[in-house]
C-alpha cells in the first residue's frame, strides 16, 4: 500500500486486518524482524512551507532527506542535527525519508551542540493505530501548549503512529569549517581531550575518536572566528599532542564518515550503539572486546563485535543503554535490539502502545 | 499587579473533605511534623501562585525532603483518592500550582541538594527544589552555566522549570529546558519511582523524558534531575537598536536571522513599554517607536565581527539609534530596562501578560493587528518579547477598579491568542497552559489532538489525581476526572 494523502493513509490503517510494516525509504532495518503488509509513506512527499527568515520548514513525511537538504542548501541553511544516513551500514539502497529519520530520531555528531533530531523537531502530524489524525506542536520554536507529543513520537519507530508531516527548526549553514586532528591517541587520552575541547568556550560541534587512533574535533562558523578558535583550541590541547588542521572540504568528508560510522561498513559483525557517560566509554569499549568508534565526545560509542555477541552481558551494568543496530534477523530475534527497561518504565511504554495502537497493527513488536 | 481572570475549578470532592483529619494523620505518619502544613492559617500561603486572581487554600501542604518521602506521600494520596498539586517555587504565571480545596500541595522546596557535579561529562545532578539560578551558581566557579534562564530564575525551581518546559531570553541559541534536560527521577502517582534518562546524551526506548518535560506536573513528580551544563562563552555584548516603527524593527529581526548570524538573544520593546521602563528604571533608552536588544557571544574579535554584520543590516532599516555597549556597565544598562519591564508596567497599571508565539515572519502583521484591536477595545498594550523566536509577551493594561475593564481585558487577551494561532503560532511559548489558557486549548487543538494528549495522562496517572484540573478544558477532561 502506498497512500498518496494523509486521509488515504488513515483509511488504510482503519481498514487493516493484520500487522502493518511501515516503510519510508526502507533504509534502516532496525529492531525485531517484522511481519505483515508493507505500508509505504513515500507518497506523502512535498515541502509544505519554507520560511528562511523564520528558520523553519514543514514537509510531508515521505519527502526524501536529500530533497530537503538540497532545498535548504540553496538558501544557506541546514538541519541542525546532522542526521545519520544508515545505508552504508546496512547496504540498503532506498532514499531515506523525513518520516523515517524522525521515527529513528536519526542524529549525528553535531548532537553535542545542536541536540538530536527530536530537539529540532517543532511539530508533526501522525495517524494513530485506529486511523485518527493527530497534530502536535506547530511551526514555531517555542511552544509549551499541551503535552510535547513531538518528542514522544521521535524515536518510536512507527510503533505509536505513522508520521505524515514534520516541522523543523533550522540553522544557518556556516561560512567556514575546520577540523583538528590528533593522529594517535589511546581511548582514555582521546576522551580526556574531547572533554577538554567540549568544556572550552570554542564551540566544538563534533568530537570523535576513530578506530585508527585519530581524535578529531570540528569547529564551524564565520571564517575569521573558525581560524581564531582552531588556534586557541590547539593551544589549549597542547598537552594531548600536536594537531593537524583539515580544511573545509576535508572536514566535510571526514564528518560524513563519522556520522555514518563508515569504518564499520565493510567489516562483518554486529554493530551496536551505546549511549553512556563519556568518561565510561573507554572502559566499556575495552569490555566489548571489539572495535570502537567514539562519537559525541564518547557519549555515543559505536561497537563492532562478532556476530551474535550478547554485548550487554559483556558490558555489565553501566549508566546508559545499548542498542543493537546491525545484526542478522536471527540475532535480532535472540537478543532484544532495544535495551531492556526498568519494569515500571516498560509498563508505561506498553500502556502507551495499548492506547495509541490498541489493535497492535503498527510495526508490532519492533521495539520489544 | 497581575490581572485577574475568571476561572472555573471543579467542585471539591466531599468524600475527601470529610476524611481530612484521617488524611492529614496518614501524611504525618510518613513525614516529620514540620513537613505537614494543615492549619488553615498556614495553608493560605499555598492558596495561589504568581497568577493571583484565583485563590483557594489546599486541604494540606507537604514539604518532603527525599524521593522516598515524596513516594510515601503520593502512595497515601493515591489510596485516599486525594488530588495532588505539585509546586516548585510558586512562580507560575499560568496557575500551574493553584490548588483546590480537596487537594494536597506537594512542595519541593526542601529538595535542595546538589547530588553531583561532573564538568568533564558536562552535567549536574540536582534535587529539583534548587532554584534555576543556584544551579548556575553551583558550576560557574568551574566556568560552566545552566542555559535556560526564565525571568524568574532567582526564585523559580528546577521542578517547575521541568513541569513547564521553561525558556528564557537566551533560548534562541541554547534551547529551552527540554533541550538541556538529560534525565529525571520521577515519582508516579501510585508512589512508584522511575528513572528516565540519566547522565548520558539520549534516553533509551520511548522518549518519556521528552513528554514528562512540559507536562505541567500532571504525569509525575520530578524529584531529581540531570541537567546539561555548558562552558561559559568568552564574552557577550548587547547592542540596542532603535526604530521609528514596530514593522521596521520586525523586518530587521528577520534580516538578522536570514544573514546567518545566531545571536543568543533578540529582545523587542515597543513605545509604551520603552516609556514605562524609562520612567521606572532610567536605563537611558532612546525616545523611539520600537527597539531591539541583540546580544552576541564569543571573543572580542568575534563579537566585533558579528556586531559589524548586525550594524550593516540595521543600517538598511534606517535606525534612529545604534548603541553598542563599550563596557560591562553599559551592557548592564542596556539590559536594565528590558529586565525591569514587567516591574515597570506593574508600577503604573494593572496588566495581563500574554505568552503566545508566532512565526517570526508574522511579527509586523501581528503587531499591527494588536494595535488595531487595542483601539477597538480601548485598552493600551505594551509589547515586550523574545523576537528571535517569535515568543510574544503583550501586556494589556487595564484598571482593576474600573467596572468592566477586567472583562474587556480578558476578551482582548483571548483575541490576541487566537490571532497567534491563526497566523500559525501557539497559545503559550514558555509560561504553560495551567488554568489560564486551559479553555482556549480547543482553539489550537482538535478533539483528536487533545484525546491523544490525555491518553498519555491515562497511562501515567490512570485516576487523574495529579494536578487534574489543568491544561485540558474541564468539559473535555470531565469524564476522566470523574472516573
Amino acid at each position: 500500500m502506498r497512500p498518496g494523502t494523509e486521509a488515504e493513509l488513515a483509511e488504510a490503517i482503519q481498514g487493516a486486518t493484520g500487522p502493518l510494516r511501515l516503510r519510508g525509504g526502507g533504509t534502516r532495518p532496525v529492531g525485531r524482524p517484522l511481519t505483515g503488509a508493507v505500508l509505504e509513506t513515500g507518497g506523502l512527499a512535498g515541502i509544505r512551507l519554507y520560511e528562511p527568515g523564520a528558520l523553519t520548514v514543514v514537509a510531508g513525511a515521505g519527502t526524501t532527506v536529500a530533497d530537503l537538504e538540497a532545498l535548504l542548501h540553496d538558501s544557506g541553511q541546514r538541519l541542525p542535527f546532522e542526521p545519520m544516513d544508515h545505508r552504508g551500514l546496512f547496504g540498503t539502497t532506498g532514499a531515506p525519508t523525513l518520516g523515517g529519520m524522525v521515527a529513528a530520531n536519526a542524529s549525528g555528531p553535531r548532537q553535542v551542540q545542536a541536540g538530536a533530531c527530536r530537539d529540532s523537531l517543532i511539530g508533526l502530524r501522525f495517524v494513530d493505530g485506529q486511523g485518527a489524525v493527530v497534530k502536535n506542536g506547530g511551526r514555531v520554536m517555542k511552544n509549551v501548549t499541551g503535552y510535547d507529543l513531538v518528542k514522544l513520537m521521535a524515536g518510536t519507530w512507527g510503533t505509536l503512529g505513522v508520521i505524515t508531516e514534520v516541522a523543523f527548526k533550522l540553522l544557518p549553514a556556516p561560512e567556514a569549517a575546520a577540523t583538528l586532528v590528533f593522529d594517535s591517541h589511546a581511548p582514555e587520552q582521546a576522551v580526556q581531550a574531547m572533554a577538554a575541547a567540549l568544556g572550552s568556550p570554542y564551540e566544538v560541534n563534533g568530537a570523535a575518536h576513530l578506530p585508527d587512533g585519530r581524535t578529531v574535533l570540528r569547529i564551524e562558523g564565520f571564517a575569521a572566528s573558525v581560524r581564531y578558535r582552531a588556534g586557541e583550541l590547539a593551544a589549549l590541547l597542547a598537552r594531548f599532542g600536536a594537531a593537524r588542521l583539515l580544511d573545509r572540504e576535508e572536514t566535510a568528508a571526514l564528518w560524513l564518515q563519522v556520522r555514518d560510522v563508515a569504518p564499520f561498513h565493510a567489516p562483518p559483525g554486529d554493530v551496536w550503539r551505546v549511549s553512556c557517560t563519556p568518561s565510561d566509554a573507554p572502559l566499556l569499549a575495552a569490555r566489548a572486546q571489539g572495535k570502537a568508534l567514539f562519537d559525541r565526545g564518547g557519549g555515543i560509542l559505536w561497537l563492532l563485535v562478532d556476530e551474535g555477541t550478547d554485548l550487554r552481558a559483556r558490558l555489565g551494568p553501566f549508566a546508559g543503554h545499548a542498542t543493537l543496530i546491525r545484526a542478522s534477523e536471527e540475532t535480532r530475534r535472540a537478543l532484544p535490539p532495544f535495551h531492556p527497561e526498568q519494569p515500571a518504565v516498560a509498563a508505561l511504554a506498553a500502556g502507551l502502545r495499548q492506547r495509541f495502537d490498541p489493535r497492535g497493527v503498527l510495526n508490532t513488536g519492533l521495539m520489544e | 499587579m497581575q490581572g485577574g481572570i475568571s476561572v472555573e475549578m471543579p467542585e471539591p470532592n466531599p468524600a475527601v473533605l470529610a476524611r481530612r483529619a484521617q488524611i492529614v494523620a496518614r501524611l504525618q505518619s510518613v513525614l516529620p511534623p514540620d513537613a505537614v502544613i494543615h492549619d488553615p492559617h498556614e495553608t493560605r500561603a499555598y492558596e495561589c501562585d504568581a497568577l493571583t486572581a484565583y485563590r483557594c487554600a489546599p486541604l494540606a501542604a507537604v514539604l518532603p525532603s527525599t524521593t522516598d518521602e515524596v513516594a510515601a506521600v503520593l502512595r497515601i494520596c493515591h489510596e485516599e483518592a486525594v488530588p495532588v498539586v505539585p509546586r516548585g517555587s510558586g512562580t507560575s504565571l499560568a496557575g500551574g500550582a493553584m490548588p483546590t480545596a480537596d487537594s494536597v500541595i506537594l512542595g519541593v522546596a526542601r529538595l535542595r541538594s546538589v547530588l553531583q557535579i561532573d564538568t568533564a561529562n558536562r552535567f549536574i545532578h540536582v534535587q529539583t527544589g534548587m532554584t534555576n539560578l543556584s544551579v548556575t551558581g553551583a558550576v560557574e566557579g568551574d566556568g560552566f552555566f545552566y542555559a535556560p534562564d526564565p525571568s524568574s530564575q532567582l526564585a523559580c525551581a528546577i521542578a517547575g522549570n521541568i513541569a513547564m518546559n521553561s525558556g528564557g531570553a537566551h533560548c534562541l541559541k541554547y534551547g529551552v529546558t527540554t533541550n538541556n534536560l538529560l534525565g529525571v527521577t520521577l515519582v508516579l502517582m501510585n508512589g512508584e519511582v522511575v528513572t528516565l534518562g540519566g547522565p548520558f546524551v539520549d534516553a533509551a526506548g520511548y522518549d518519556l523524558l521528552g513528554v514528562v518535560c512540559g507536562s505541567e506536573g500532571q504525569l509525575g513528580v520530578v524529584t531529581e534531575a540531570w541537567l546539561r551544563i555548558l562552558p561559559k562563552p568568552e564574552g557577550a555584548r548587547p547592542v540596542l537598536i532603535g526604530f521609528d516603527s514596530n514593522e521596521v524593527a520586525g523586518a530587521c529581526v528577520t534580516d538578522i536571522i536570514k544573514a546567518g548570524i545566531l545571536p543568543v538573544a533578540i529582545e523587542f520593546m515597543d513605545r509604551p513599554c520603552i516609556r514605562a521602563t524609562e520612567d521606572f528604571a532610567k536605563a537611558g533608552y532612546p525616545d523611539c517607536e520600537a527597539l531591539l536588544i541583540v546580544e552576541v557571544e564569543g571573543s572580542e574579535a568575534e563579537i566585533d565581527a558579528q556586531l559589524g554584520l548586525i550594524r550593516d543590516i540595521a543600517a538598511r532599516h534606517d535606525p534612529v539609534e545604534f548603541r553598542e555597549s563599550r563596557s560591562e556597565v553599559e551592557s548592564q544598562k542596556i539590559w536594565l530596562g528590558r529586565k525591569s519591564a514587567f516591574g515597570a508596567m506593574g508600577q503604573i497599571n494593572d496588566y495581563m501578560c500574554l505568552d503566545g508565539t508566532i512565526p517570526v515572519s508574522a511579527l509586523p502583521h501581528v503587531l499591527k493587528r494588536i494595535g488595531e484591536m487595542s483601539r477597538e477595545y480601548g485598552l493600551d498594550v505594551a509589547n515586550v518579547f523574545h523576537a528571535g523566536d517569535g515568543n510574544m509577551h503583550p501586556l494589556i493594561l487595564f484598571d482593576a477598579n474600573k467596572p468592566g475593564d477586567l472583562e474587556r481585558c480578558e476578551a482582548f487577551g483571548a483575541d490576541i491568542l487566537k490571532l497567534c494561532v491563526e497566523v500559525g503560532g501557539c497559545l503559550t511559548g514558555e509560561h504553560g497552559v495551567g488554568i489560564e489558557k486551559r479553555d482556549l486549548m480547543t482553539v489550537q487543538y482538535a478533539p483528536d489532538d487533545l484525546e491523544a494528549q490525555m491518553r498519555v495522562k491515562d497511562v501515567f496517572d490512570p485516576r487523574w489525581l495529579l494536578n487534574p484540573a489543568k491544561v485540558f478544558p474541564l468539559v473535555v477532561s470531565q469524564a476522566r476526572r470523574a472516573a
